[in-house]
């Protein structure tokens, strides 16, 4: 049974992030955010606006996207998370990350992992996705450099190799 | 100014039952919190009304949307992306399917639950209109036990609900009933998509022999509270739909809504725009539109 508490006390918790267990000492309002950038220095995710407008600091928890800075890290307890750095194969990028690249998909990079998450799970959801498609799936995902036509191209550019891939 | 997490208590009961424990030891004491998409801005800007916050996100009694003869019960905790995603759903409750695809972006339709949309009370909220054009009722639950009531007066005033201070929302039923009805929505906003909405509206119709036997006309964002326009579906009831009835309607429903002026629109605009949805959704519903 859960009682009132009287002062809040941080708490141990396990997360699995990019397929590794992950201990971390915190308080449960933390945004998974903080706790993946500060404690486990995962650096990739970034802060934008903080409210869940931009989409900077999307992660996959339990293959969902998420917007990490409205996640309090309780609520991520032995989820599984990915963050950009979980999608390369040491130093092998992924396919996405790979078509971004050659098309010119990133400039400044802010809001890039982000872009690239909701790329992932959209392609997970539909493997071949209209251009309509791509456009609502990344929706909630601001970029102010690309104008992003580029983006939209990368993620077809993806999703047209892996369906030649995969006959 | 950013909150510091070592002020908030959060915790996470295993059971809706022990969740409703703990609201009833205190009540008023503890905000519940779903998805976070709403509670989360608020902690970001510092302005949550409390310091201790339960968790009811994934609480296996809230998700999961069971489809009875007479009715589908949804899980207070169902996502946008829960709601879009169902067959079911989506065939029976377009209007709602609709609105779910409208919030946010993919981020927050995977974690915003159309239970913390209804707690949160928002008058723009765009999901609301859908609820109160189907006539939905909610259950509630407590450690009193469960009640079930209408969803149309649940909201009383802004931000105000029936919702005791010891009670969860549960889940939101649907009267299977709405086969032969023509669906009509349509949010106008600033822009299409990732924007509140200035207006938003959902009705539903049926017509025999040119003479509309049922309707309902639903709108968010023009009053302190989601609103049903009970005068001017009388108005519309019963009649033939013609040009002078569509007159009539707008300047009804224009008597019935309560806008105002704030940072999206101003409430000549939200008027007319109002008046408009209302006599585009009777013209479509006398033409037999199929569901827009």
């Amino acid at each position: 049974m859960t009682g009132p508490l009287e002062r809040p006390t941080p708490c141990e918790l396990s997360l699995h992030v990019n397929g590794e267990r992950r201990t971390v000492h915190v308080y449960p309002m933390e945004r998974l955010l903080d706790t993946l950038r500060d404690r486990l220095g995962l650096t990739g995710t970034k802060e934008g606006c903080g409210e869940g407008e931009c989409g900077s600091c999307s992660v996959l928890m339990e293959g969902a996207l998420v917007n990490s800075c409205l996640v309090p890290v309780l609520q991520a307890r032995d989820a599984n998370i990915v963050t950009i750095e979980g999608l390369a194969a040491g130093s092998e990028l992924n396919d996405l990350q790979q078509a971004f690249l050659q098309c010119g998909g990133a400039q400044c990079g802010i809001c890039t992992p982000g872009m690239i998450l909701a790329a992932a799970h959209l392609l997970h959801k539909k493997p071949q996705p209209t251009r309509e498609e791509i456009r609502e799936g990344l929706s909630g995902n601001l970029c102010r450099c690309t104008g992003y036509m580029q983006i939209f191209e990368a993620v077809a550019e993806a999703a047209r190799r892996r369906g030649m891939a995969t006959p | 100014m950013r909150s510091d997490p070592s002020d908030y208590t959060l915790v996470a009961p295993p059971s809706l039952q022990a969740v409703v424990a703990l609201l009833a030891e205190e009540p008023g004491a503890w905000l519940p919190v779903a998805g976070g998409t709403d509670v989360m801005v608020q902690y970001a800007a510092g302005t949550l009304p409390l310091r201790k916050l339960v968790s009811i996100w994934n609480l296996p009694e809230l998700r999961g949307i069971e489809v009875l003869p007479a009715e589908i019960r949804i899980g207070a905790g169902c996502t946008y992306t829960d709601l879009r995603e169902h067959p079911l759903v989506r065939r029976e409750f377009f209007l709602l399917a609709r609105a779910a695809g409208w919030t946010g972006g993919m981020a927050n339709q995977n974690r915003g639950t159309v239970g913390g949309n209804i707690a949160n009370a928002s008058p723009a909220a765009d999901s609301l209109p859908a609820l109160l054009a189907y006539d939905a009722e909610l259950i509630l639950v407590s450690v009193r036990g469960e009640r079930r009531l209408s969803y149309r007066n649940f909201h009383t005033d802004y931000k105000k609900t029936k919702l005791a201070s010891d009670e969860l929302i549960r889940a939101i039923c649907l009267p299977r009933q709405f086969a032969g009805y023509i669906s009509y929505t349509r949010k106008v906003g600033a822009r299409n998509a990732q924007a509140i909405s200035k207006v938003c509206m959902a009705a539903l119709g049926r017509t025999a022999d040119g003479v509309v036997e049922d309707v309902r006309i639903a709108l968010g964002s023009v009053a302190p509270v989601p609103l049903r326009l009970a005068e001017t579906e009388r108005l519309v009831k019963g009649k033939q739909i013609d040009a002078s009835l569509l007159a009539l309607a707008r300047k009804t429903a224009a008597a019935e809504i309560r806008p105002i002026d704030d940072i999206r629109s101003t409430a000549k605009y939200r008027t007319v725009v109002a008046g408009n949805l209302v006599a585009e959704f009777l013209a479509k519903l006398g033409a037999g539109a199929p569901a827009a």
